[in-house]
């Protein structure tokens, strides 16, 4: 380069004009506020309304995690736990969305979902693994709340379930529990919601809900009863054991069916009432009718009659026993026993109602007295009778007894008094009286006396033999001894008599032979008899057979 | 005034890229002849744009902290972290070491680019002749930390991209992970539109 000035030398720089303004950058950290402002007003968007849970217990609740789920979306989270003023409960803070904020609102309930094992079955497996969550379930009100009570327990029908609930009334609640499975031809169709004692503490309204579409299978004339449990029963019927199912056995539950025969199959309407009976027999038995109180006065123990023993009307069931009670007359100084029965004159079927239709009725119901009046007159007593030989239970038998001795009936006595008669166990004690006083007519004393003296006299006979024919029984005993000595000894074998019958036989036998040689000798020689014998000839020329032998004597 | 004369002082100008010396042009915009890149004295506007960085990427540093940068669903275990959070869960479950880097690496590493940048421009600014040599060591210091910060950045994509075991294991990015990410960004460029050049004209104006 030159020595000139170098700012001469130097290019001149191309001039641009000014493409964007410089404070554009200041569009950067407004942006970056933009952006945070509103993430805040998102945050404050979103938040819904903070409502506070009270729960029993926190377990597996954790803050700032735990969420809360309606039909499994989420719809807040618990911001913090922490115990109540008098420590008895865990307060749950929870916000909920912004989304939520219906649920804000009373009637909404709140329980906690944590993995459940229960008679019923098990529950929130998933919780297992993801942790509990809290539970919501949104009712019908849109008056705010933002305090709440947590349900301890899983409520048994969400709100806006399809189905229907009804009303079941029962005297005692039995091995029932809220969660209780409903069945309809043993298969489960619902479950019981919530039970309350009646108001005048006389039963029990238990809530059942039975899922859609099967809720219309209930229709007004369905019948529900109790299907808890193993149902033994033993009574005057004998031994009872009936069950729904397995589960039942543990879980207890409801069952319903149709009554058999024609009815009334318009689905129920929602809520509405229903009995609950003991069992299916019972259910399914045709309508008893209002139950009647009757009274007996029985004048003899009546050990095996129970409460809730039967009582029937010629055989039939007509009721049962609901009380004993041990009266006291002082006129007889006795006790009577004044038992009281409920009795179901319906279940007499068509006689009840020819008897009810000629009775006629007074207060609005069957006038029972001017029912009965007529048939006590015809012998209709109440006897307490032996159901059961083996455990000794007595029932109730209303019958027309032959020849029974006729009895003032007050029909305008409240409650109405049955007369009664003895049982037949009575009557099997009076025979047996019977036969004790004949017993007592048999004289026993004298036929003693005269035994008495029949023995002596034997006693005196016996004395006799004894002294004077014993003795001398003996002395003959002893002579036929003697006798059968001499004899044994004559007739044993080394005795002289024996060797003498010996040594007369051998003779014996020497004189037949030498008899046979004479004969033989004379039937050769038959000269011989007259001439006498000759002498032998000699020997060798001819050989006699044993000549020499036969001429032998 | 000692020392070398100033570029300035002599009229000429000096090209940031290719470094060509020519004259000072008249007006601000200005192109170099021969690489065409912008020609200028200082960095055009450096304190204003470095501030206006520099406080873009404070707001973003707070819903970065606040919102949780990651998921982590095990077994159904669904657990959000925040920065801190899972830098206090790292020290808790016994890594007091991955702890550490984590929160150099994203709360001092960050924290600390705020205040050496904050300090440098308000000195720049009121033209202070205060420890200029350790002010610059502190910029180069920035300019070199500034992408370390984006260690979370990377743990997040690493996590997510290699952790997928379904239900067993999984690891999700969540905002709060693009709002740090921007952070950084904005804080380097914030470093690099900072002319350290302007702390040194301070003693020229005394």
């Amino acid at each position: 380069m030159t020595e000139q000035s170098p700012r001469e030398e130097l290019p001149e720089p191309v001039v641009r004009t000014r493409r964007f303004s410089l404070s554009l950058i200041w569009l950067v950290p407004v942006l970056a506020a933009v952006v945070g402002l509103s993430l805040v007003v998102h945050a404050w968007l979103q938040a819904g309304p903070g409502i506070t849970i009270t729960f029993q217990t926190a377990e597996g609740l954790e803050a700032g995690k735990t969420p809360v789920r309606y039909k499994n979306v989420v719809i807040g989270k618990v911001d913090s736990l922490e115990l109540s003023d008098d420590r008895q409960r865990v307060r749950v803070k929870v916000a909920l969305n912004k989304s939520a904020s219906s649920f804000a609102t009373r009637g909404t309930r709140y329980w906690v979902v944590r993995p459940r094992i229960g008679l019923g079955g098990v529950s929130g497996v998933d919780t297992l693994l993801s942790g509990a969550f809290i539970g919501a379930d949104v009712g019908d009100s849109e008056d705010e709340q933002y305090e709440f009570k947590g349900l301890e327990m899983p409520p048994a029908v969400l709100h806006g379930a399809p189905g229907k609930s009804f009303v079941l009334h029962t005297d005692d609640l039995g091995s029932l529990d809220t969660g209780s499975p409903v069945y309809y031809r043993r298969i489960q169709v619902g479950r019981v919601a919530s039970y309350t004692l009646d108001r005048d503490g006389k039963g029990v309204s238990l809530r059942i809900f039975v899922d859609g579409p099967n809720d219309h299978f209930v229709t007004r004339s369905t019948r529900f009863w109790n299907a808890s449990g193993v149902d033994v029963s033993l009574g005057a019927n004998g031994l009872k054991l009936n069950t729904q199912s397995l589960a039942t056995v543990i879980a207890g539950g409801v069952a319903f069916e149709e009554p058999h025969g024609p009815h009334d199959a318009t689905p129920a309407p929602e809520d509405a009432d229903f009995t609950l009976f003991k069992d299916q027999v019972t259910a399914m038995a045709p309508p008893d009718g209002p139950p009647r109180y009757i009274r007996m006065r029985f004048n003899q123990a009546l050990r095996g009659l129970a409460v809730d023993a039967p009582v029937e009307f010629l055989g039939i069931n007509v009721g049962s026993v609901v009380s004993i009670n041990l009266d006291y007359e002082a006129k007889d100084e006795r006790f009577p026993l004044t038992v009281g029965a409920l009795i179901y004159p319906q279940r007499l079927g068509g006689a009840y109602d020819k008897l009810a239709a000629q009775a006629g009725t007074k207060d609005g119901r069957v006038d029972l007295a001017r029912m009965f009046g007529p048939l006590v007159e015809h012998g209709l007593r109440a006897q307490a009778r032996t159901g059961n030989l083996l455990t000794g239970q007595l029932y109730i038998a209303l019958d027309f007894v032959p020849k029974a001795p006729k009895v003032a009936f007050d029909p305008n006595a409240t409650p109405i008094e049955l007369p009664t008669a003895p049982g037949s166990f009575d009557k099997l004690q009076e025979q047996l009286a019977d036969i004790v006083t004949k017993l007592q007519k048999v004289p026993f004393d004298s036929i003693g006396q005269n035994l008495d003296a029949t023995l002596g006299d034997l006693d005196r006979t016996l004395r006799h033999v004894n002294g004077d024919v014993l003795p001398e029984l003996k002395g003959t005993l002893k002579g036929a001894q003697r006798t059968l000595g001499s004899a044994d000894s004559a007739l044993s074998s080394d005795s002289p008599l024996q060797q003498n019958l010996g040594s007369t036989l051998e003779e014996l036998q020497r004189m037949a032979r030498s008899l046979r040689a004479l004969t033989d000798y004379l039937g050769v020689h038959p000269e011989s008899l007259i001439r006498g014998r000759r002498g032998d000839r000699p020997p060798p020329s001819s050989p006699p057979a044993r000549p020499g032998q036969g001429s032998k004597p | 005034m000692s020392g070398p004369p100033r570029a300035h002082e002599l009229g000429i100008i000096g090209c940031h890229v290719c470094g060509l010396v020519c004259r000072e042009p008249a007006v601000e915009d200005a192109a170099c002849p021969r690489c065409g890149a912008a020609l200028h004295r200082r960095k055009h506007d450096s304190i204003r744009r470095t501030w206006a960085l520099l406080l873009a990427a404070f707001m973003l540093y707070i819903p970065a902290n606040v919102l949780p940068i990651m998921r982590t669903v095990s077994l159904g275990d669904v657990d959000d972290n925040t920065i801190i959070s899972g830098v206090v869960e790292l020290w808790v479950k016994g890594s007091p070491s991955l702890a550490v880097i984590v929160f150099t690496a994203s709360i001092v590493v960050p924290m600390m680019k705020f205040l050496v940048l904050g300090t440098l421009l308000v000195s720049t600014q009121r033209r202070s002749g205060w420890a200029l040599r350790q002010r610059a060591g502190l910029y180069r210091l920035v300019e070199f930390i500034g992408y370390w910060s984006m260690l979370d950045v990377f743990v997040v994509a690493l996590l997510t991209a290699l952790v997928r075991f379904g239900f067993f294991s999984q690891v999700e990015p969540l905002p709060g992970v693009v709002f740090f990410g921007l952070t950084v960004i904005l804080t380097m460029f914030s470093s690099m539109s900072f002319d350290p050049r302007l702390m040194w004209d301070a003693p020229d104006h005394d």
